[in-house]
C-alpha cells in the first residue's frame, strides 16, 4: 500500500498521442502540435515542447502551462521535424513519444475562408445581375431618405443666405469606406453648389484625403463647366490630429457661419462637438456615418442623418443612375438572403443535431 | 486616358486588395504588405507635402487680406516653423545635432507633445461632458411617441446602473441591462448588417468603375 501510494506521489505520467502537422491556411512557417494532457495534469508547472530535425537530438523551443495541449511552433518551411512533449514537475520530466516527422508549407488557398468567400460570389453575382438589369433599361425605385432629399434644401438655402457650405469628411483615412463613400457625396455636392455658385468649403484632417478631395470638387465644377469657380483655396488640409481637427471645424463653424453643414464620413468623439457647434450656429445639418458608436449624437444634434448603409447609397440616390440604383436593388435583394440563412440555419440549429454554427466559422 | 487610368488602376488594385484574404501564401502576402505600407507611406509623404503647403496658403493668404481673427494665422505659422526647425534639427527626444534645452527647461519635439497637444486635445475632449448634457436635453424632449419612448428608455437606463435604482427596485437593474443588451443590441446588428453590405457594394462599385463621383465625373 505504502509502495503504491510513494509511486503514485513520484511518478509523473507522460502526455500521450502526441501529433504535429503543418499549420492550416497559414503563409507557412509554423507547425501545430497536439497533445493529450498527463494523467497528473493538476500537479504539474506545464509542458516543455522539444524539437529535433534527425529525431535524435531535440532541443527545447517552447513552454506552456498546465490543462493546455496545443502549441504552435515558429518553423523553416520544407524542413523535417519532429516533436516530444515533456510534463514538468520541478525538475522532473515526463517525455511523451515522439511524433511523425513532419514539415510546414505556405498554402495557397485559405480553406477557412471558404465561406466568406462564397458568400461574397453569391453577394456580388446578385449586385452584378441587377447591375445588368438596370443596364438593359430597367428602372429601380429606390425609397426616400429624407437627409439627402434636403441636399438641394440646403444648397439652395445657402445660395439665398449668400452663406457657405461646409463639407467636413470626419478623421477617417483615405481606405476607409465611408470616407470613400464621403467622396462619392462630395463629388456631386460640388456639383450642385458649383450651378449655383455657392462657396463650398471642405477642410481635411489627412493629406492624402485633402489631395482626393481637392480633386473631386476640381472635376465636379469642370464637369459642370464652371472650372474657374474652384478656389484651392476652400478645400485643404488642416491637422491629423483628432481634437486639433474638431477645434478647427467648430472656429470654421463659427467664423464662417455656413448656412449648411455636412459631416460625411468616418467620425469618433469629435462627432458631438461638431454637431452641437453646428446645431448653436443655426445651419441646416446633414450628417452620415458607418461608426454606430456615433450615430445616436448625430441623430441627436443635427437635422438629418444618413444610417449606415443609406451613406453608401448616397450617391446613387442624388445622381439617380441607373446602375449605380441597381447596385442598391443588389443590395437588398443581398440582406434578403443573408437574413433567410440566418432564419433557415436557426431554426436548424434550434431543432436539430447538425453542427450548423461550424459552417459560418 | 485621364479618366481610363486611374479606374484601370483602382480595378488592379482593387483586386489585389481582396486576393491577400483568401491566399495566405508568403510571397502574395509580402506584395501585399509591400503595396499597403510602402507604397502607402510614400503616397501620403508627398501628399503631406502637398496637404502641408495648402495649409501655409490659406493662412498666408489669410495673412495678406487680413481677413477675420487673421493675427491668429501668425501663431499657426510660427509654430510650424519652430517646431518643424526644432523636430528637423533636435531630434524627437532632444538627440539631434542642436541642443533643445536649457538647463531643465526642455523644449524637444516629445517635451512639446506631451505639454501642449496632448494637453489641447484633452480639453476639447472634455467639452464633450457640456456637448452631451445640451445634446440629451434637446433629445429627452418629448414631442412625439419616438422620443417619448426615448426619454423612457433613457430614464430607465439610467435608473438602472446608479444605486437608486436597486433601491426603488431590484428588477430595475436587470430591465436596464435588457434593454441594453436585446433591442438595443438587436438594432446596433441590423445597422452593422446594412453597413456591411453596403460596404462590399460600394467597393464593387468603385472596382468595376461603376462608382465614378470620386472621379468628379458621371456614369
Amino acid at each position: 500500500m505504502t509502495i503504491l501510494l510513494l509511486s503514485g506521489i513520484f511518478t509523473l505520467a507522460p502526455p500521450t498521442g502526441i501529433q504535429a502537422y503543418d499549420t492550416p491556411d497559414d503563409r507557412g512557417g509554423s507547425i501545430t502540435i497536439e497533445w493529450q494532457l498527463s494523467s497528473n495534469d493538476v500537479g504539474i508547472e506545464g509542458y516543455e515542447i522539444y524539437r529535433s530535425e534527425d529525431g535524435v537530438a531535440y532541443e527545447m523551443v517552447g513552454f506552456i502551462g498546465q490543462g493546455r495541449g496545443r502549441y504552435q511552433d515558429e518553423t523553416d518551411d520544407n524542413r523535417e521535424y519532429y516533436y516530444k512533449v515533456a510534463a514538468l514537475r520541478d525538475t522532473v520530466r515526463a517525455f511523451s513519444s515522439s511524433s511523425q516527422p513532419v514539415m510546414s508549407r505556405p498554402q495557397l488557398f485559405d480553406l477557412g475562408a471558404t465561406n466568406l468567400f462564397i458568400a461574397m460570389i453569391i453577394f456580388c453575382s446578385i449586385t452584378l445581375y441587377f447591375i445588368q438589369t438596370a443596364r438593359r433599361g430597367k428602372k429601380f425605385e429606390i425609397r426616400k431618405i429624407a437627409g439627402l432629399d434636403a441636399v438641394d434644401e440646403a444648397v439652395g438655402r445657402a445660395t439665398e443666405m449668400g452663406k457657405p457650405l461646409l463639407y467636413c469628411m470626419g478623421v477617417g483615412l483615405v481606405d476607409s469606406i465611408a470616407t470613400i463613400a464621403s467622396f462619392n457625396i462630395l463629388g456631386a455636392i460640388a456639383e450642385k453648389t458649383g450651378q449655383y455658385e455657392t462657396p463650398l468649403i471642405v477642410p481635411t484632417s489627412d493629406p492624402v484625403v485633402y489631395t482626393v478631395a481637392r480633386e473631386i470638387v476640381k472635376e465636379s465644377y469642370t464637369s459642370i463647366g464652371r472650372p474657374d469657380l474652384f478656389d484651392s483655396d476652400k478645400v485643404y488640409f488642416v491637422t491629423d490630429s483628432q481634437f486639433a481637427y474638431a477645434s478647427a471645424i467648430d472656429g470654421i463653424m463659427l467664423r464662417e457661419k455656413p448656412a449648411a453643414n455636412f459631416l460625411v464620413g468616418y467620425f469618433q468623439a469629435e462627432s458631438l462637438i461638431l454637431a452641437e457647434t453646428g446645431a448653436m450656429t443655426g445651419a441646416i445639418q446633414i450628417a452620415g456615418t458607418d461608426n454606430v458608436s456615433q450615430l445616436p449624437f448625430f441623430v441627436t444634434a443635427c437635422d438629418y442623418t444618413l444610417i449606415g448603409e443609406e451613406l453608401y447609397a448616397a450617391s446613387a440616390y442624388i445622381s439617380q443612375q441607373p446602375l449605380l440604383l441597381g447596385a442598391i436593388k443588389g443590395e437588398d435583394w443581398g440582406k434578403i438572403v443573408i437574413l433567410s440563412t440566418l432564419l433557415v440555419a436557426s431554426l436548424i440549429g434550434l431543432l436539430t443535431k447538425f453542427p450548423i454554427l461550424n459552417l459560418f466559422r | 486616358m485621364k479618366r481610363t487610368l486611374p479606374l484601370i488602376l483602382v480595378f488592379i488594385f482593387g483586386i489585389m486588395g481582396i486576393v491577400p484574404y483568401y491566399i495566405p501564401h508568403g510571397g502574395y502576402q509580402t506584395l501585399d504588405n509591400m503595396v499597403r505600407n510602402d507604397f502607402l507611406r510614400i503616397l501620403s509623404a508627398f501628399a503631406i507635402v502637398l496637404g502641408l503647403g495648402s495649409l501655409m496658403k490659406v493662412h498666408i493668404d489669410k495673412i495678406k487680406k487680413h481677413r477675420e481673427n487673421w493675427p491668429y494665422s501668425y501663431v499657426l505659422i510660427i509654430g510650424f516653423v519652430v517646431s518643424g526647425f526644432i523636430g528637423l534639427f533636435g531630434g524627437i527626444e532632444g538627440n539631434g545635432m542642436l541642443p533643445t534645452s536649457i538647463a531643465s527647461f526642455k523644449f524637444d519635439i516629445e517635451t512639446l507633445y506631451l505639454n501642449i497637444i496632448v494637453p489641447l486635445g484633452s480639453t476639447m475632449f472634455a467639452l464633450l461632458a457640456f456637448f452631451m448634457a445640451s445634446a440629451s436635453y434637446r433629445a429627452f424632449r418629448v414631442r412625439s411617441l419616438e422620443s417619448a419612448l426615448l426619454l423612457s428608455a433613457a430614464f430607465i437606463v439610467m435608473l438602472g446602473v446608479i444605486p437608486l435604482g436597486d433601491r426603488i427596485s431590484p428588477h430595475l437593474p436587470t430591465f436596464a441591462q435588457w434593454i441594453m443588451d436585446i433591442p438595443n443590441v438587436a438594432s446596433k446588428r441590423g445597422i452593422t448588417f446594412g453597413i456591411a453590405l453596403g460596404g462590399l457594394a460600394t467597393s464593387l462599385k468603385v472596382i468595376l468603375g461603376i462608382e465614378r463621383s470620386w472621379l468628379g465625373g458621371k456614369e
